[in-house]
Order: structure tokens, then C-alpha cells, then sequence
């Protein structure tokens, strides 16, 4: 008997049974003496299904271990199911699993975990930005004193800025390791600074202000502007402390004057 | 004059100096007094720095990926605390612990 030849129909007969247990195998995909192969069909799915939850598992190491494997395999295995990837490339799905997370029922009692997932999230993908050089002090050690309030900075490829009204620094880091995890206060506010200058990510909590200084010199405002926007948001911004620090964990490649 | 705070020129160029005088590294130190003083500038100035953590994991897809539990059908299961949750302390009196559902 001649196998039937792929087709459109075929493969989206064969996509729409694979994460949703409850449809039977299709009837188009046959053994090769022509007789339903419902078994090897569930092999490929539990395939599927298992290779995306690992795919969660590798780039949220934290939020498994605050959950717990069994919690988040759950948890993962619903939002594989609502949300199939769009990519071949693994290291970029799971990009709308921090907004599940925030909105899972049975996640509702640990309302850190979203900010924790987004953490993650930004740490691989300064992970896997572009290599540049960050910028060299001796550049704005170069610039006129009367110039600095129009200077406007280049974020490096890698820089990210995660906000959080819970301890999601504090958290992240007690939990991407598998040291023991001391009682965490979740309740102080934390906002992170994710830089990757060289070969290493490094993950920084934030002054106060610091997170609006930086996202606002990320987005080009100039140097005046912004430290002006921070002094408005945290009184006790510490303009000096918060320049030293962006430069230091190579947030910047570049300066200019002009708007980009 | 707007309800917008200004920062003068002066302050800014007082800061920037502070920055880079911060950032200086100043003297024939040697490595260990180097990174010593880095570090605890680090965690005094700007956080603590993380690093060394994870440093092997590029993402999924880059390791053999098993495939030996079956996740295709299971989901009978109760929502039961198994993490580190339960150390970690949130408003409202609750503990981030995962009752049963």
C-alpha cells in the first residue's frame, strides 16, 4: 500500500493534535504496513511537550527552584499548550512565560515570581546579545564640563533594566545557585541592572533612582535631562554613585551630543 | 522655571569627576588589593555585583535534551509546595506557600 504524500492538510492535521492530549492520534499518519499508529504518534507528542518544558526548565533555573519540579513542570506544561512556539530557535521561546506566570492562578501567592521570570528572561538575553566594548572612562573624562548636560550615551547590546516592587534581585540570586536560601524579606523593592561586558552576565541591584537614570540614559535622553528626571523620582539620588556604577558594569559602548 | 528639577552644569561636572575619580584606579596596586578594593566599592557603591552563577548555561537546545518523563498527558496533580517558596516572605501575612488547590 503507498503511504499518502505530505501534504498542508496533513501537517496541520498532525500540528493540531500535538499539544492537546484529548485529540486522537490523526488518521493520516499510518505504520508502514498502512495500520493506525497511535502509539508512535504519542511517542512524538510527549516529545514535544517534554522538550519545551526542559526548554522553560533551562532558561527559568530560578523559578523552578522556588517552585519546586513538580509545581513548575505543571505550570510549564499549560503554558506549552497555550502557547506553541513560534521560532525553531529554543533559547527564544518561553518570551511570554513571565506574563502567564502573573497570571496563573496557582501562582497568585508568590507575586514576585513574575519579576523573577523577567529577570531570566533578560539575563539570557544579555547572555546571548552582541559583543561590544563597553565605554571607556577616559571618553567622558574627555568631555567639556559645559557639554555634559547635553551628553547622550549608546546602551551596550546586552544592557537591561528590570524593575520590581519585590526582592527580585535577592530572590533571583539566592536561587540561581544551589547554596541553601536563607529567609528573604520579599517585600523590599528591587530594581535590577543587567550588563554583559565581557563573557559574563552580571546581574546588579540598583540605587534608589538609579533604575529611572538609567532606563532614561538608555533611551538617549541626554545626561542633564535624565539625572534631573531621578533627582524628581529619589531625593536622595546619588547622581556620582549611579554614573560610576553604569560605567563601571559596562551599560554604555558610546557618548554623543546629538540625538541619535 | 519648570516643577521639573534642573541639574546645573556645575553639578553635573562635580558628579562626573567624583564618578571618575571613583572609577580611577589609583596607584601601583597589586591585583589582590585591585579587585579587593573593587569589590567592596562595588557592593558599597552600586549593589552586589552577580556573577559566576550559571555561567555554562546558554539556553535550551544546547545540551541532549531527555525525554524519558512522560509530560504529554499528566496533569492530574495537586498544587503542593515543593520549592524554596516558603522561605521567602511577601505582604499580607503570606508566606509565597503553595497550597493544595
Amino acid at each position: 500500500m503507498r503511504q499518502p504524500e505530505p501534504s498542508a492538510d496533513y501537517a496541520a492535521q498532525f500540528a493540531a493534535a500535538l499539544l492537546t492530549p484529548e485529540r486522537a492520534a490523526p488518521a493520516a499518519v499510518i505504520g508502514p504496513r498502512g495500520n493506525a499508529a497511535a502509539r508512535r504518534f504519542n511517542v512524538y507528542r510527549n516529545n514535544v511537550t517534554v522538550s519545551l518544558i526542559e526548554s522553560l526548565i533551562a532558561i527559568y533555573p530560578a523559578v523552578q527552584r522556588i517552585t519546586g519540579p513538580d509545581f513548575f513542570r505543571a505550570m510549564a506544561r499549560a503554558h506549552v499548550r497555550e502557547t506553541p512556539p513560534n521560532s525553531p530557535l529554543l533559547f527564544d521561546y518561553g518570551r511570554d512565560f513571565p506574563a502567564f506566570i502573573a497570571a496563573y492562578e496557582h501562582a497568585q501567592a508568590m507575586p514576585f515570581l513574575p519579576d523573577v521570570a523577567r529577570l531570566e528572561r533578560a539575563w539570557l538575553d544579555a547572555y546571548h546579545a552582541a559583543d561590544a566594548a563597553p565605554l571607556d572612562a577616559a571618553a567622558l573624562a574627555a568631555v567639556p564640563p559645559e557639554r555634559l548636560a547635553e551628553l547622550r550615551f549608546a546602551a551596550h547590546p546586552a544592557t537591561r533594566i528590570i524593575r520590581s516592587n519585590y526582592a527580585a534581585v535577592t530572590i533571583f540570586s539566592a536561587n540561581r545557585s544551589d547554596a541553601p536560601v536563607a529567609r528573604i524579606d520579599g517585600s523590599v523593592a528591587e530594581d535590577a541592572l543587567i550588563t554583559r561586558p565581557a563573557d559574563d552576565v552580571v546581574v546588579r541591584r540598583l540605587p534608589p533612582g538609579g533604575a529611572d537614570f538609567a532606563s532614561r540614559l538608555i533611551a538617549g535622553q541626554p545626561l542633564g535631562a535624565a539625572a534631573g528626571a531621578a533627582f524628581g523620582t529619589a531625593p536622595d539620588f546619588d547622581l556620582a554613585t549611579n554614573i560610576a556604577g553604569l560605567i563601571e558594569a559596562g551599560a554604555f559602548t558610546d557618548i554623543r551630543f546629538e540625538d541619535a | 522655571m519648570s516643577a521639573k528639577k534642573t541639574v546645573t552644569s556645575l553639578a553635573l561636572a562635580g558628579a562626573v569627576t567624583t564618578a571618575l575619580a571613583s572609577l580611577a584606579v589609583a596607584g601601583p596596586l597589586t591585583k589582590a588589593e585591585v579587585d579587593a578594593a573593587v569589590a567592596a566599592k562595588k557592593e558599597k557603591c552600586f549593589g552586589i555585583a552577580l556573577k559566576g552563577q550559571n555561567d555554562c548555561a546558554a539556553g535550551p537546545g544546547t545540551t541532549c535534551q531527555g525525554t524519558s518523563t512522560t509530560d504529554f498527558q499528566g496533569n492530574a496533580w495537586k498544587f503542593v509546595a515543593g520549592g524554596t517558596c516558603t522561605s521567602i516572605d511577601v505582604p499580607g501575612g503570606k508566606k509565597g506557600s503553595l497550597k493544595p488547590i
